[in-house]
């Protein structure tokens, strides 16, 4: 791989910087790299080297967004560009709107498919069966198949018990 | 505190471990990314609540059955030396060397399973094996994850996965991973292309320490990059058929290499062989750079009657941890080359030059 500045010695330096919601990744040499005084990643902003100083600011469009804190921990998006990484599981929620676009261009799919916790493979089980009835309930709902409807009801009302119980009992 | 050094086995006893394919597959890995429900992130965590974390996860994970002939301890109490050297084992990751008070360690013996607690999570689990073995490796580290989630509350989001510090880690938590010798790919000028397609099926290709590192001794990681939208067995699947076909580019360079240039390969194995048994002063970059091709040689029969793991040991112990370990005072620079070129020069005693076809 060469470094992507002086485009001849190979690049030993690495750098990926998530910036919103875009993931921007540098390839330097270790001499460019010093002369643009990177030696640490988490002080400066790639855009600026990319773009020149200044433009990191004009990236982030939710400029407003960036005063939401997380309520559990208080981590902020500011954090988050600077790290790359959150603050607790709850930054997830917290920040759920702004994550969802950067997860679509850094993974396969935005829903987990594989291994579950055995304690939670059950409610996650009925969670999803209980999505797919309101979903048809809905349906059938809009095409007035009142009887569909009724017995659809029913069946989410008896899921729902279900899962209360459990919930108790746990 | 036990020593580290003393507890772990001997390098010799490290290296003579097989497994299938491991000419070229040096070894697999699986690692898998856990946090807890209640707590905030290592690095955003405060002190207090990192040790409180350490406290709960470090007598959870060495009292599994499979860890019963391990080693636990915070970080702090390693000094820089003994970091060094979970590193130059591929233990432990380079950020976890870093880290002191409020992180932990929990290693086996056999080094099948190495466990790093608030590392950039507060559970990186790695299970570890010789040669091509990344299924077997993904068996024991799933076996060691669900017993452990007996004891744990882990932080898991019904649509998410396993919620992990980085997005990047995010849904299964998964990092799959061999360490391949390509030696042959690199002298037929073959190792960028293959580098770039390997990319472009999403995944990783990096250096001998992973993330940001060179490929010294042509030693290369392969690894997943996506963990989220696709389960760990298609995952492990994916790298399965990757590999294997690297395996056999590998393979095919070495062969057409030996038809259409066998001069330029004896003259790598043979210079590589000339400076290692008759250096003074070396250092550990070189040394593992013509490590590589002594390696090659071996695979390649111009050494009979030596054995790879000869060489693979010489890898190990001529890295400055294990170098310094050796002896007692602090060498220099300087002094540990010399006491590399020494111990090479020694080891290789009883290898005979290379057999010209």
């Amino acid at each position: 791989m060469q470094c992507c500045v002086c485009k001849e010695k190979p690049a030993t330096v690495h750098l990926t910087q998530i910036v919103g919601e875009k993931m921007q990744k540098l390839d330097l040499c270790e001499d460019c790299a010093k002369a643009k005084g990177i030696n640490d990643p988490t002080s400066f902003a790639m855009a600026d080297l990319m773009l020149g100083l200044g433009a990191s600011q004009e990236l982030d469009p939710t400029a407003g967004a960036a005063q939401i804190k997380c309520p559990r921990c208080g981590f902020s998006q500011a954090d988050f560009k600077k790290s790359g990484r959150l603050g607790c599981p709850d930054c997830y929620q917290t920040f759920a709107e702004g994550l969802a676009g950067l997860l679509k261009t850094m993974h396969k799919g935005t829903r987990h498919v594989g291994k579950t916790p055995e304690a939670l493979r059950k409610s996650r089980e009925t969670g999803d069966r209980l999505k797919q009835l309101q979903k048809k309930l809905t349906k059938a709902i809009a095409t007035e198949d009142f009887e569909q409807a009724a017995q659809l009801r029913d069946e989410i009302k008896l899921l729902t018990a279900g899962s209360a119980v459990a919930a108790k009992a746990h | 505190m036990k020593d580290i050094h003393q507890f772990l086995c001997t390098p010799a006893e490290s290296t003579h471990r097989h497994g299938p394919h491991d000419r070229i597959v040096m070894s697999s890995r699986v690692r898998l990314a856990r946090n807890l429900r209640d707590a905030a992130f290592p690095g955003w965590a405060k002190k207090p609540e990192r040790v409180r974390i350490l406290d709960i996860i470090l007598p959870a994970v060495s009292s599994l059955p499979a860890m019963a002939d391990s080693f636990s301890e915070a970080m702090d109490n390693f000094s820089a030396l003994d970091k060094q050297l979970l590193v130059e084992r591929h233990l432990i990751s380079r950020e976890h060397a870093a880290k002191s008070v409020g992180s932990g360690l929990v290693v086996d013996r056999a080094e099948t399973f190495c466990v790093m607690i608030n590392e950039e999570d507060h559970l990186r689990m790695q299970a570890l094996r010789p040669g091509f073995q990344i299924r077997e490796a993904w068996t024991a580290i799933d076996q060691l994850d669900s017993a452990l989630e007996k004891k744990l509350n882990y932080a898991f989001d019904n649509e998410l996965g396993y919620l992990t510090a980085c997005p990047t880690n995010l849904g299964t938590g998964i990092r799959v991973s061999a360490m391949l010798h390509l030696p042959g790919l690199v002298l037929a000028e073959q190792i960028n292309p293959i580098v770039q397609a390997v990319n472009k099926l999403g995944l990783a290709v990096r250096g001998l320490y992973g993330e940001g590192t060179e490929a010294l001794g042509n030693v290369f990681q392969v690894s997943n990059q996506m963990t989220l939208g696709e389960s760990e067995i298609a995952i492990v699947e994916r790298l399965e058929k990757v590999l294997g076909q690297i395996i056999e580019h590998e393979e095919n360079a070495r062969q057409s290499l030996l038809e259409k240039k066998p001069k330029v390969i004896f003259n790598h194995i043979g210079r590589a062989y000339g400076i290692l048994a008759n250096s003074h002063l070396i250092s550990s970059k070189e040394t593992m750079n013509q490590l590589s091709f002594l390696r090659l040689g071996v695979d390649l029969d111009l050494f009979p009657g030596t054995n790879r793991a000869l060489v693979d040991e010489l890898f190990l112990i001529t890295q400055p941890a294990h170098l310094q370990k050796q002896v007692a005072d602090k060498l220099s620079a300087e002094e540990r080359d010399q006491l590399r070129a020494d111990m090479v020069r020694e080891r290789l005693k009883t290898v005979g030059r290379p057999a010209t076809k």
